[in-house]
């Protein structure tokens, strides 16, 4: 396995003096391709920072975050936009798709953006739709979606090209639970293609779909799973029952 | 789990025998509960004197023996079906009894002992996601088993993350006595003398 996702020492203040917020302090995680992890805590805990400063939306105080082994404060702003086009793939609570565009064309937009032609990214992001069980709704506009359906869209746009990184802010939060526990078998699917996979979440349920649950408490990592047995396990129990 | 309720369902499908009856038994429960054969024949006898079931011939091989449900028998599931599982008074339950008596221990830090079981609990509900995740699409026992021990488990998160927010609230406690001195006599015994 590589190493998606590198945060070495990483630490977030906002504001200074007496409004100073250490949202983060001396963060480090390491996030393998094939790999997800979830990441729970209470609210305020860091748990979106350490999101949007894993995807370079927003940059840390100190400490060094490695996407695919590229150290972001080491390539210009143009590079680093770059990246979160081609790299990195987002999934929001609210899904974030653009009302006057097809599901398709929601999907291929980072493609497009990319400087892509319009039929080799349509064809990549029908086979995305494919994969995600929403093709036949490709053509449809995001308010003739379902809200699992519009997650589906959402996860292919994200997933689509080659992207070694897929972050998801409560991905279910917006979601009844089977459409949740959809929506984790489908992140859990991409990460076994290949993406490394970071997913925050406050409902326990879901987190179990990770490989790895690691917990934040005012900023810090202050505990995480270790890989549990099997399931056989669990049927071992109910024999001695 | 009613084993002897769920023979009864299993039985309302139509006449059974005693092997097949525990071989669907552990097939829909997802085989999370397994069933040895002595205890199918064992609740059959019972239920047997009971009325609930009869079976083919008054005498012979037990394996030989085909069972059916009687009209007092269809009753009796339909009635216990609709009987809520007895929910009051609450069950002890080690892990409240764990963080209360952690709150009463000096120099513990009830935030940790928490997270010693929020992390065990997500771990156990890791195995179970797993047996979901393997499971085969249209095994919907095994899928409202694991579902079940999913939330319940869930419901143990919740309410650590619960403790967890409530700890936090309170103010600060001041240190406890080294030392063991007698207790001063209340007002109210002061009142009763």
């Amino acid at each position: 396995m590589t190493t998606a996702l590198e945060l070495r020492h990483v630490s977030k203040i906002y504001g200074s003096g007496p409004n100073e917020v250490h949202a983060l302090s001396e963060v480090d995680l390491s996030v393998e391709r094939g790999e997800l992890v979830a990441v729970m805590g209470p609210s305020g805990s860091g748990k979106s920072t350490l999101l949007t400063i894993a995807g370079s939306l927003e940059e840390p105080t100190t400490g060094q975050v490695l996407v695919d082994g590229v150290d972001l404060a080491a390539v210009s702003r143009s590079d680093r936009a770059k990246m979160r086009r081609r790299s990195i793939g987002y999934v929001f609570q609210d899904f974030n798709l653009l009302p006057g565009l097809t599901a398709v064309e929601n999907v291929t937009l980072p493609l497009e953006l990319d400087g892509t032609r319009a039929k080799v990214a349509k064809a990549s992001g029908i086979k995305a739709l494919d994969a995600l069980g929403v093709v036949k709704r490709a053509e449809r506009y995001p308010d003739e979606l379902s809200g699992g359906e519009r997650q589906r869209v959402a996860i292919a746009r994200a997933i689509i090209g080659d992207r070694g990184l897929l972050l998801a802010d409560e991905p279910t939060g917006a979601l009844d639970s089977l459409n949740g526990e959809t929506v984790m078998r489908l992140l859990r699917a991409a990460t076994r293609r290949g993406v490394a996979g970071v997913v925050v979440t406050h409902e326990a349920q879901l987190a179990s779909w990770a490989d790895r649950v690691i917990f934040l408490r005012d900023g810090r990592i202050v505990d995480q799973t270790v890989a549990p047995p099997g399931p056989e396990s669990l049927l071992a129990a109910g024999d001695r029952r | 789990m009613s084993v002897p309720h769920a023979l009864l369902a299993l039985l309302s499908e139509g006449p059974k025998y005693g092997l097949r009856l525990q071989s669907e038994f552990e097939a829909r429960t997802g085989d999370v509960w397994p069933l040895n054969v002595g205890q199918v024949y064992t609740t059959l006898q019972r239920l047997e004197r009971d009325g609930l079931v009869e079976s083919d011939d008054g005498e012979g091989e037990r394996s030989r023996k085909r069972y059916r449900i009687t009209s007092a028998g269809d009753r009796e599931l339909a009635d216990w079906l609709r009987t809520p599982p007895d929910l009051v008074p609450p069950p002890r339950d080690e892990l409240v009894i764990k963080v209360l008596v952690a709150l009463e221990v000096p120099g513990t830090d009830v935030h940790e002992i928490l997270q010693v079981h929020r992390r065990h609990v997500i771990e156990v509900m890791q195995r179970y996601t797993q047996v979901k995740a393997t499971a085969d699409e249209d095994d919907f026992a095994l899928a409202l088993v694991a579902d079940a021990e999913l939330f319940r488990l869930e419901g143990i998160v919740r309410w650590l993350d619960a403790a967890d927010a409530r700890l936090r609230q309170l103010p600060p406690t001041t240190p406890a006595p080294l030392v063991d001195v007698p207790p001063e006599p209340t007002r109210t015994m002061e009142v009763s003398q």
